[in-house]
């Protein structure tokens, strides 16, 4: 009868996961969506908490005390800039707790678990312990602990590629040889390095692929731990997350017209390629009052945010700019690029915290068309999404990936940072172009001096 | 394990990722990133092991790495689910009456 229950309480969690992701379609049934997801999750873990093989709950309570408690904590002051560090983290501790629960099971049952479970624990493991460094790394390069350029050195890839096929033979070995525990623990000692390793080379501007790809990792290293303890409420939640970061890290690639293999092992080259760029003309610098004006006299304004948006914390004063241009009967709109910020989404996050409606949020092909007919074009701190060498030049190393053509803007204003080149080091020929003007300094700064300008004209 | 055992098992994972694929590819970029911390929550169902490794307290190695394992997927769990609802709480189809407009 307990054992129904049991059961009972996974089934009904697997449907209401499954309801809550679908409610995700929509922003507006979102929240009702995660709401059910929740009362899954409280259904599973009570369900758990029945079952005969727990007969001590002191380490329980305090594990879920603990957990709760940092969950809780992070949930709640997390700014929404750090979103891509939280995300890189919590994978990390998914796919520990995955990769624990499985070196537990091998160390209690050895080569008593059978091939099948074996199998299933090598994966978990693996995948688990991978993941785990390679999200740590992912987020010290984030969270700026590590620099964020890509660290190279020759052999690179070979040698990455020798490591992960001397943990795989580790894997088969251990598959026949269930018995030997120096091959188990030497699998998961290489698998943490392979990790590390796997994440240096890539640079921050491919971070949302990263961080989609470890998120389908650490989901795909929870549904083995399903196979391996036999329980399906893990596989299917698992299979899920390992989807959904499969499925993103696709849309990530095709929205910067890269593989995922070019990704992970293509940092080599990428710096040589650049050196070719030639200049075609001189960049011109605006004020803020002849900025200003243009933006208070435009019927159509687009604004484009990039990762310049987010570090600059200027997504408040970009809400406040469009009030103003708002007040004047200036229609704006936002222009969003699927890889514009450091994870899938991010942008978009920023905004909606800053108060924009998502009905004002166009996606590149919506916004592409409206262009040619918008007279400003304020780009926030995005470079190679804008880039417009993509389209023109087949040299050029994003040749091919789908940008925001806002260079058919009857003016384009670029607010940057500094004067140098962007996070990939490429030239980006916008800048120079007769209807392109630059506006150097602080985003955030910028932008409010321009929203005073536009109330004073 | 028995084939009868394992075979159903893969039958759950197929269906699964068949029904994932067709969930996940209606979800707007507009919500990629809640959707992130979202399957990121709900894949801290993983929790049901842990919970199972630290409570059946067979030897204090494998109670500490469950206890370990506890702490990480609660935080996932709890900081996944409470991230996700804040980042949704701000999609809004129209614009929130500014709270401070005294300011010209």
């Amino acid at each position: 009868m307990k054992t129904y229950f049991i059961e009972f309480s996974y089934l009904l969690a697997s449907i209401l996961f499954i309801l809550g992701l679908r409610g995700m379609s929509h922003p507006e049934t979102a929240r009702r969506g995660m709401h059910l997801a929740e009362f899954g999750m409280v259904t599973a873990v009570m369900g758990t908490l029945l079952q005969r093989e727990i007969i001590s709950y002191e380490w329980i309570i305090a594990g879920l005390l603990l957990g709760s408690t940092i969950g809780l904590a992070m949930g709640v002051w997390v700014p929404m800039t750090a979103m891509p560090q939280r995300t890189a983290l919590s994978h990390a501790f998914g796919a520990l707790a995955a990769s624990l629960v499985g070196v537990s099971e091998y160390y209690l049952h050895g080569a008593k678990l059978g091939e099948f479970r074996i199998g299933a624990l090598g994966f978990e493991v693996l995948l688990g312990s991978l993941t785990t460094t390679g999200s740590l790394v992912a987020f010290a390069k984030l969270q700026g602990l590590v620099p964020g350029t890509p660290l190279i050195y020759k052999g690179q890839n070979i040698f990455n590629l020798s490591l992960l096929a001397v943990t795989i033979i580790c894997f088969v070995l251990l598959f026949f040889h269930p018995g030997i525990a120096a091959l188990f623990y030497a699998m998961l000692a290489l698998a943490f390095v392979f990790g590390i390793l796997l994440v240096l080379p890539i640079g921050a501007a491919d971070m949302p692929v990263v961080i989609a790809l470890l998120n389908s990792y650490a989901g795909l290293a929870s549904a083995a731990t399903g196979f391996a303890i036999s329980n399906n409420v893990l596989i299917i939640a698992g299979t899920l997350d390992g989807g959904s970061g499969f499925i993103l890290s696709i849309v990530m690639c095709k929205a910067m017209n890269r593989s995922i293999t070019n990704v992970l092992f293509g940092a080599f080259g990428s710096v040589s390629e650049t050196a070719v760029v030639t200049r075609a003309g001189e960049m011109r610098e605006a004020n803020i009052e002849d900025v200003a004006t243009q933006l208070a006299y435009a019927r159509q304004v687009v604004l484009v945010p990039g990762y310049g948006m987010a570090t600059a914390q200027a997504q408040h004063a970009l809400r406040e700019l469009a009030n103003a241009l708002e007040e004047r009967g200036v229609s704006v709109k936002y222009a969003i690029h699927p890889v514009a910020g450091r994870m899938p989404g991010h942008m978009n996050v920023l905004l909606a915290e800053a108060n924009v409606p998502y009905t004002q949020l166009y996606e590149l092909d919506h916004i592409n068309p409206e262009f040619p007919t918008t007279d400003v074009a304020v780009v926030v701190g995005a470079n190679d999404v804008v880039n417009p060498d993509a389209r023109d030049n087949a040299k050029s190393p994003i040749a091919g990936m789908p940008i925001l053509e806002v260079d058919k803007a009857k003016l384009v204003i670029v607010l940057k940072r500094g004067r140098g080149k962007g996070f990939s080091g490429l030239e980006n020929p916008l800048f120079s172009k007769p209807n392109c003007e630059m506006l150097y300094g602080d985003a955030k700064d910028s932008i409010t001096r321009l929203a005073q300008a536009i109330h004073g004209a | 394990m028995s084939p009868e055992t394992v075979i159903p098992t893969f039958y759950v994972f197929i269906l699964a990722a068949f029904l994932g694929y067709q969930v996940i590819s209606r979800v707007p970029p507009l919500l990629h990133t809640p959707l992130m911390s979202a399957t990121n929550a709900i894949s801290g169902i993983s929790l049901v092991g842990s919970l199972v490794t630290a409570g059946a307290h067979q030897t204090t190695v494998s109670a500490i790495l469950g206890f370990i394992a506890v702490v990480c997927s609660t935080t996932n769990v709890v900081g996944g689910f409470v991230i996700t609802d804040r980042m949704l709480k701000m999609f809004k189809r129209k614009a929130a009456p500014a709270p401070k407009k005294n300011a010209d």
